[in-house]
């Protein structure tokens, strides 16, 4: 019952927090006067731009506002991996060596790309310099990386040019992410999360052994690690970790943190566009998808494995933090999977076969309030889909919010449509054909299926959370992630820009009754029923095969 | 006496549309036989190619033929299906692909009988070409080139597309336009001056300047047309094909990564069972009805007698948000009779009406003929010696007209501007009627004065809707001549239909705006232009434009011609000039205004046949994974998904496959006809096409492949 109640508390959070937060984005994006923090940021943020010679011209071309964030994130992804390569001896109390090249190459672009998977134990592996100045550091830059594309596509939707990058950046960066983490990791510091640059502690267990307790500039770590819907932990049991996640109103406020950006994008999409009713209507559809997704999950859990019934009653209790119980855990993951954070407060290996499948199902759909400003994105693309099927039904050329969907927006859209399959599907099919000597898969059967297609959705969805039991720390599992990883981002980031720069230049159309309107019920109805049978028709054999297959296995074992 | 009758004016559409003639639909016999042949030319890759999706159907098809020749050649394992069964999908899979052909090559096969039915009027002929020095030479009527100039007498054949350059003829058009009655052709006239290759003069003689090269003239651009040789996809259908190709590789991906992924929980994938699923994937429906639907809905345009130029314009149509018309003959009848006299200064009807009889005599308009009518029912004729008398002809552009005494014809330049039409008499007096400023200034010219209850009289007919006409006798106005309007039945309704599909109507009028108003009001239209002159066509189709709205117009004359090349869809009257013809996007045979709504109903129906199938199409798949994926995984667990209780595993696969194939050519005539249409808003026509089409293509497949799969295990085929 109290799992239902925080659904409810948390939905109404997230709707409170949206119209605050997107109205704030929506000022920072449309470079609206801010009396807060005008008068002690606008010198820091000319600073910057003048020392990197940025003028604020707005892009006029796709490419303008691409190469600066191609340049940027290349150069932001050669200095982590200059970090976790050498890892010096500095800020490095374990006195920790040197990530192996393969790992550190797969961290460096998993967290540049928003994603964080880690395949390696980051108390045992990184030193606070490498968490600081490597992760923490793109944790910042891939939250704003993504910020700015939303906004750049948004702008370009709404007809508008599409802005400029750095100037994008910096105010992602100096005007959101800075500022709500900090509130967010004073929060964390008052709950017990410590925050300190001081080594481990030894402690004395009761049995009498040692045992090293890994501390670290965690609070501050942890609050932009859920805002910038990063998720690489400090600590590789991520927020099931008590320093992570310290207590349950910890665990509301993560929670929060991962949607409260995305929805704020969507609301800020309404303002941008002058429509506020359409942008409420989007929230509305995630919402309901995501309500009854995170039903699945907590009622699958809390159901409990039936074959073990007789001699355990109750929810499935196996992964997960007690702390949190089933409900909680099933909640948490609905979430850090719909949003594209990837943090686990349990181990989604040991979900229920149905509770597996709803973090499955939110990778391949990418919209349940999706990922940081690419979520809004992958979103209004489905939009344009549906606008080309239902608006040639109503006898005209179709429009979305003014212009005409045409064959650029259509081979744009369906590319981004076909991106996501390439990278999942193909890499999932080469490595379970070679499976005994590639996969370290660590289950038999649809289970195993599950943790192969999870790893690479997770990767090119960029997400970052692991279904586990994956021997994942292999060269194989490094460098065919890094493909799903790099695929998954750029190409979409890259025909998103093309697509809101060409969708900008047209002409505006006025609105008239033979105009199809996007912003009504029946249309938000179609849009729900277009994504769930586009994204997920395609996935549909290996949801079958994995989670559905293995649902049906345990209705028929008993 | 002079030989001028009332001229018999350019023909214009009568009675009511649905009793019109059209062209006879061209001769249908033999053209089952021939698409069915075609439909077997047309598995020829090269051509099938062109077609993503039908592509890997035609794949699909070569791998199940070469497993029902070989059935080890893909798999080794004994459960693998066998001969009969890689037969059996092998003609199913061969029928989809025969369906959609036959779908493509019925709906090419009414263009064509209607090419072939044009290019018999086309038979080469003998032309009598002028040479310069004024003698004939008989050439073939290939050898004729743009400016030479033909005679053509009575019972010839008008050898190719040109303009009277002298002569006046009855010529029967109906090769064409399908209308039996002779239409007049003259020179000079900007409407009835320009005729046609292939149709035949038949009576007197014409002089003809030729406007065509050979094999460019407007039945050679017909016959393209109609054919389809000329067909280039419309911008809509290449974004379908883009979205359905995208798909189809997206389910290609799909099921090509199944196998590894079975095979890790050691079920078995034939190929020839991942053949079929990925045939009932892809979006074969639409994508094998989708060039039928473009095709047909050319097709629909022609049935209406209109060519459109390319496929593009008919799309175009369902766009359009700004209908420009004419009010005469459009709006209105053509036609406007005289209602009333309405004498001022003091004079009395009868003489009013005995002066706008004799005014009129020689006015053969429509206008001219009532006024006469009207005043001899008022036994008002005249007694004046009218054989002795010449008229002054009206102009459309100055909106007057006059008739000249033989000695007087050498000022017909100036009568032209006066916007009036009127009789002079042979004893020097001048009879004029016209537009009642352009009459004002024709009596101040000659001194006199204007009756101060002339305004009074023009204002009450303009509130009334109608045209007023002055009316003098030398420099005296005697009074107004009410002309009234008569709307055509029905506009009111097809205007309210307009505005609820989103299309606003301007009337353009030569009327003053008081008249103008009343009429638009009556009508029903969205705005109106008085006393517009064809430029001021272009002006208000370009302000249109600048508001981002897609206009559509119609017109006829030479002055209509930037106008129509404008407007984003122009379609010009038959009767039209061939400058007109030339910049329009269409032309319509019937010379019928109103038909331009049509056009626009059928370029939406178009587009929503499109979306509506592309939706069934899509929303097809969820039945279908149901129905094979459980049949595939069976053995993995999935059985439960068989929600259909399909019979067995290979009956499943079966049953979809033969759905996926009949629902082809189940669809050929929706696609041929195009959905039913009526006008309606945005989303009330979403709301009934999603309930039929996406709502019917998630429920229509279960019940069609648990009834095919019924009839599969009762025939025990596998």
């Amino acid at each position: 019952m109290t799992d239902w109640f925080q659904v409810v508390v948390f939905v109404a959070l997230i709707w409170a927090t949206a119209p605050v937060l997107g109205r704030h984005l929506h000022q920072v994006f449309d470079d609206q006067p801010q009396p807060l923090f005008d008068p002690w940021l606008i010198p820091v943020e000319n600073g910057v731009l003048r020392f990197i010679g940025e003028r604020g011209r707005p892009a006029e071309q796709a490419w303008d506002y691409l190469r600066p964030l191609l340049l940027s994130n290349l150069l932001f992804g050669l200095v982590a991996l200059a970090f976790l390569l050498f890892q010096p001896p500095w800020l490095n109390p374990q006195g920790l060596p040197a990530v192996r090249w393969d790992t550190a190459l797969h961290t460096a672009i998993s967290f540049l790309t928003n994603t964080d998977q880690q395949h390696y134990t980051p108390e045992q592996s990184l030193s606070d310099l490498s968490q600081l100045g490597a992760l923490q550091f793109l944790f910042f830059t891939s939250a704003a990386t993504g910020l700015a594309v939303g906004f750049a596509f948004i702008r370009g939707l709404c007809g508008r040019p599409l802005g400029n990058f750095n100037t994008d950046l910096i105010r992602a960066i100096t005007r959101v992410l800075i500022p709500l983490s900090f509130v967010f990791a004073l929060v964390l510091l008052v709950n017990g999360a410590p925050m300190t640059l001081a080594g481990p502690i030894t402690l004395k267990t009761l049995e009498g052994a040692d045992q090293i307790l890994v501390r670290g500039p965690v609070a501050g770590f942890e609050a932009i690690k859920q805002l910038g819907e990063n998720g690489g932990g400090f600590f590789g049991a991520n927020s099931a970790h008590p320093f992570e996640n310290p207590n349950p109103f910890t665990n509301l406020l993560a929670m929060v943190a991962m949607f409260a950006i995305p929805a704020a994008t969507i609301d800020a999409f309404g303002r941008f566009l002058g429509n506020r009713r359409q942008a409420t209507l989007l929230l509305l559809l995630v919402t309901v998808l995501f309500l009854a997704l995170a039903a699945l999950a907590i009622s699958s859990e809390q159901g409990g494995n039936p074959l073990l019934a007789a001699w355990l009653s109750g929810p499935n209790l196996e992964g997960k933090e007690v702390r949190f119980g089933a409900g909680l855990t099933a909640l948490f993951a609905t979430i850090t999977t719909g949003s594209m954070t990837g943090a686990v407060n349990g181990a989604m290996d040991s979900l229920m076969p149905l509770g597996g499948l709803v973090p499955l199902f939110n990778l391949f759909l990418q919209v349940i309030f999706g990922g940081q400003g690419t979520g809004v994105a992958y979103l209004l693309v489905f939009l344009i889909l549906t606008v080309f099927l239902t608006g040639l039904m109503v006898g005209r050329t179709p429009e979305l919010f003014g212009r005409k969907v045409e064959k650029g927006e259509i081979v744009w859209s369906s590319l981004i449509l076909l991106i996501h399959p390439l990278f999942v599907l193909v890499p999932a099919a080469i490595t379970l054909s070679y499976a005994p000597t590639l996969s370290g898969i660590s289950n038999p059967g649809s289970h195993g299926i599950s943790q192969v297609v999870y790893e690479y959705a997770s990767a090119a969805a960029n997400n970052g959370s692991g279904f586990e039991g994956l021997g994942d720390g292999t060269l194989w599992w490094n460098l065919s992630t890094i493909v799903s990883l790099l695929g998954g981002r750029y190409l979409p980031i890259v025909a998103l820009l093309l697509l809101a720069a060409a969708f900008a230049r047209k002409p505006k159309v006025p609105p008239g009754p033979g105009t199809l309107a996007t912003d009504t019920g029946l249309f938000t109805v179609v849009t729900g029923v277009v994504i769930l049978i586009l994204g997920a028709l395609t996935f549909f054999p290996v949801l079958a095969l994995g989670p559905i297959a293995e649902a049906f296995s345990l209705v028929n074992a008993r | 006496m002079t030989t001028l009758q009332p001229p018999i004016f350019p023909r214009m559409p009568r009675g009511r549309r649905d009793q019109r003639r059209y062209t006879e639909r061209p001769r249908s016999d033999g053209l089952l036989g021939r698409a069915v042949l075609q439909s077997f030319v047309k598995l020829d890759p090269r051509l099938t190619v062109r077609n993503p999706v039908m592509f890997v159907v035609w794949c699909g098809t070569l791998v199940t033929l070469a497993a029902t020749v070989e059935p080890r050649l893909f798999e080794l394992s004994p459960e693998a299906p066998g001969r009969g069964f890689n037969a059996l999908l092998s003609l199913i899979l061969l029928a989809t692909l025969l369906f959609a052909n036959f779908a493509e090559a019925l709906a090419e096969g009414r263009g064509k009988a209607q090419a072939d039915a044009l290019r018999r009027t086309q038979a080469s002929t003998q032309a009598r070409r002028l040479l310069p020095d004024g003698s004939e030479a008989l050439v073939d009527s290939s050898a004729l080139r743009r400016g030479d100039q033909v005679r053509v007498s009575q019972g010839e054949m008008i050898p190719a597309d040109g303009e009277v350059v002298d002569g006046v003829a009855a010529v029967d058009e109906s090769a064409i336009t399908g209308e039996s009655a002779p239409v007049l052709k003259e020179a000079g006239s900007d409407v009835a001056s320009s005729v046609t290759g292939g149709t035949r003069v038949v009576s007197d003689m014409l002089l003809i300047r030729i406007t065509a090269d050979p094999g460019k003239g407007f039945i050679d651009r017909m016959i393209a047309l109609v054919e389809g040789a000329e067909r280039t996809k419309t911008p809509n259908e290449i974004a379908l094909t883009v979205l359905l190709a995208v798909l189809t590789q997206v389910f290609l991906i799909a099921v090509a990564t199944l196998p590894p992924v079975a095979a890790y929980i050691n079920s078995p994938t034939p190929v020839v069972v991942l053949v079929a699923l990925l045939v009932a994937l892809i979006p074969t429906t639409i994508g094998g009805l989708l060039s039928a639907i473009g095709i047909a809905g050319m097709d629909r345009v022609a049935q209406f007698n209109v060519i459109a130029t390319s496929g593009r314009a008919v799309e175009a149509c369902g766009d359009i948000t700004t209908l420009v018309l004419d009010k005469t003959g459009t709006i209105t009848l053509g036609n406007r009779l005289a209602e009333e006299f309405l004498p001022v200064g003091g004079h009395s009807e009868r003489e009013l009406a005995t002066t706008a009889h004799a005014a009129s005599w020689f006015d053969g308009t429509p206008e001219g003929k009532s006024i006469v009518r009207l005043a001899e029912k008022l036994d008002a004729v005249t007694a004046l010696q009218m054989d002795t008398a010449t008229g002054l002809e009206f102009s459309a552009r100055t909106r007057m007209s006059a008739q000249l005494l033989p000695e007087l014809l050498g000022v017909q330049e100036f009568s032209a501007r006066t916007r009036m039409s009127g009789t002079d008499l042979a004893d020097g007096n001048e009879l004029r009627k016209g537009a009642v400023d352009a009459i004002k200034g024709f009596v101040r010219s000659r001194g006199g004065t204007v009756p101060d209850d002339l305004d009074e009289a023009y204002e009450r007919v303009s509130r009334l809707g109608g045209t007023p006409l002055a009316v003098c006798w030398n420099a005296e106005i005697q009074g107004v001549i009410y002309l009234k309007d008569i709307i055509k039945p029905g506009m009111r309704e097809r205007f309210d239909q307009l505005r609820r599909m989103g299309i606003r109507s301007v009337m353009l009028t030569g009327d003053n705006a008081i008249t103008a108003g009343v009429i638009a009001r009556e009508a029903g239209v969205d705005d109106f232009i008085a006393e517009a002159t064809p430029e001021d066509k272009i002006a208000v189709i370009q302000a249109e434009q600048r508001l981002g709205r897609l206009v559509a117009m119609t017109g006829d004359g030479t002055n209509d011609a930037p106008a129509l090349a404008q407007a984003n869809v122009g379609v010009a009257m038959n009767s039209g000039t061939q400058a007109a013809k030339e910049a329009a996007n269409m032309v319509d045979l019937d010379s019928d205004p109103t038909k331009l709504i049509d056009i626009v109903t059928i370029g939406k129906q178009l587009l929503i046949t499109r979306g509506a199938l592309t939706t069934f199409s899509i929303a097809n798949d969820v039945a279908k994974y149901f129905a094979i994926l459980p049949a595939l995984f069976g053995q993995a667990g999935l059985a439960p998904l068989n929600l259909m209780g399909l019979a067995s595993p290979q009956s499943a696969i079966l049953s979809a496959m033969v759905f996926n194939a009949l629902i082809i050519p189940a669809l050929v005539p929706l696609a041929l006809k195009g959905v039913a249409f009526r006008p309606a808003t945005a989303d009330e026509l979403l709301r009934r096409n999603l309930l039929l089409y996406g709502l019917g293509g998630l429920v229509v497949p279960f019940i069609g492949i648990k009834l095919i799969d019924l009839a599969v295990s009762a025939l025990r085929l596998v």
